[in-house]
């Protein structure tokens, strides 16, 4: 399913989160851009989780504006075009692999044909074709979330949330899923793909690093590595943090 | 709301199920077994006629609390249900699936436990057995649905699970079961008529003993539905798409 909307994926403004008394996220704007894979970075803790909640509209915020494809984030709009990732595996463990995948289908309107194949293709991308009939408890940590990653690609969804998918995953299973974000761009899907492997950000298209629930840099990998002289993501990355670190005792 | 979820959202809870044949053997053997030692013990009075078909319609009321507390409960823990209400999937079909697929399971379970309870334990009423099975159908609904609202105030699984003594066990003492409910002191009789187990009770007793009961019944299983609504409708403020 895809949406002819020509702005930002997302466009955020303002935006302030506080859960538990803490102040997650203090105001924070962003613009996501359409059809491209834009990789959320930023070490535990930094509000990655909390922002992917705000843009699928899951989370109570307290200020600000989340517009996604043109619409306020969570409306029925969208119920449809955006697919949402948790960090932690939500599936049925009492369910097989294609069951579950299937019930997520049905639930985004595919019927018939148009579900049989979608759930066929869906367990292709995800390498799962050869365990469609186990039972989700009888997997591994890493089948599970990839099962968890089925039930939103099944849908097509316009804008994809997906919250670290590639956590526990064999590195060519990783390689394949970041082609799968690739192609899925290509062709117009947009995604926000968080992640603390920092040598998945050179397949990003964008970073966007956050510290403490603001944006510490919104720029291309290779931006990234100019701006900062280092060889690396991970040097690149560490050497922003430090620089900000270093600006805020001086401004203090 | 649209039928088409609502029938997905049943669809996949009976599979849930399916995958799970000990919770089906309890849900299906235990009220058999209850029945056939409650007949035993009163074996020679007239003691379990009366009692009997109340049961009826008390086990599926209380299994299906407890099953739809938990399953509810686990959809809220593993991020599910969060899950599923950013998809066109809402609330109410949410709800009603699971009232759909609880209510197709009790028509398995009244049905086994009436022909046990009839042709096994010489259960003796007066009415159409056929009532008996759709009373129970309805109790199971309001089980489901009284358990859709107290998961929503659950944390933990021991939580979920001490709610059936503490929502059920009350509705329980108070139905008529013990004794009829115009003989309970003036207080308690007027608490029991705030209760929903009191009137599904009350529609088995008037299947033992009319060969007509269709106004009573029809009546009391007028009010069991509005308590299905009103508890329906409270769970639904429960689930939200939002949190902090």
């Amino acid at each position: 399913m895809m949406n002819n909307y020509d702005g930002p994926a997302v466009a955020i403004s303002g935006l302030q989160v506080v859960r538990g008394r803490r102040d997650v996220i203090p105001g924070l704007d962003l613009e996501i851009p359409a059809g491209e894979v834009v990789g959320l970075l930023g070490p535990s803790g930094s509000g990655k989780s909390t922002l992917m909640r705000c843009m699928v509209g899951v989370q109570v915020v307290q200020g600000g504006t989340v517009t996604v494809l043109g619409h306020p984030a969570g409306s029925p709009a969208l119920r449809r075009e955006v697919g949402y990732v948790t960090q932690s595996p939500s599936v049925y463990a009492d369910l097989t692999v294609r069951d579950n995948v299937a019930y997520f289908a049905r639930a985004v309107g595919l019927r018939g044909a148009e579900l049989r194949e979608a759930v066929d293709r869906t367990l292709v991308e995800v390498d799962l074709v050869s365990h469609a009939d186990q039972l989700i408890r009888d997997l591994s940590g890493g089948q599970e979330s990839r099962v968890s990653l089925a039930a939103a690609l099944v849908g097509r969804p316009t804008l994809l949330v997906l919250d670290e998918p590639t956590v526990g995953l064999d590195p060519v299973l990783r390689r394949d899923l970041w082609e799968l974000f690739a192609h899925l761009a290509e062709v117009g899907h947009s995604l926000v793909v968080s992640s603390h492997v920092m040598d998945e950000a050179t397949r990003c298209d964008r970073l966007v690093l956050l510290r403490d629930g603001d944006v510490l840099a919104d720029l291309t990998p290779a931006e990234l590595l100019a701006r900062t002289g280092a060889v690396d993501a991970d040097a690149a990355f560490l050497a922003l943090i430090d620089a900000e670190t270093t600006g805020r005792r001086r401004a203090s | 709301m649209n039928p088409g979820l609502t029938v997905a959202t049943a669809g996949r809870v009976l599979r849930q199920v399916r995958t799970d044949h000990r919770t089906i053997a309890l849900i299906i053997v235990v009220p058999c077994v209850l029945l056939g030692l409650l007949a035993w013990i009163y074996n020679g009075t007239p003691v379990f006629d009366r009692i009997g078909p109340a049961l009826l319609g008390v086990f599926p009321m209380v299994v299906m609390f407890i099953v739809t507390s938990v399953a509810t409960l686990r959809e809220r823990q593993s991020g599910t249900l969060e899950r599923l209400l950013t998809t066109p999937m809402g609330k109410g079909d949410f709800m009603l699936g699971y009232a759909v697929a609880f209510g197709l399971l009790a028509i398995v379970q009244a049905v086994v436990a009436t022909g046990f309870a009839v042709w096994v334990c010489d259960l003796d009423i007066a009415g159409p057995l056929w009532l008996l099975v759709v009373v129970a159908v309805v109790d199971a609904v309001l089980g489901t649905a009284l358990g859709l609202l107290a998961s929503g105030f659950a944390r933990t699984e021991f939580q979920a699970v001490q709610f059936m003594p503490a929502f059920i066990l009350p509705q329980f003492l108070l139905c008529g079961l013990l004794i009829p409910r115009e003989q309970l002191p003036p207080v308690l009789e007027w608490v029991s008529n705030l209760l929903p187990l009191s009137y599904a009770v009350d529609a088995m007793k008037e299947i033992t003993r009319n060969a007509d009961p269709f106004a009573e019944v029809a009546r009391d299983l007028g009010i069991v539905t509005g308590f299905i609504v009103a508890a329906l409708a409270l769970a639904s403020l429960t689930l939200s798409r939002r949190s902090p």
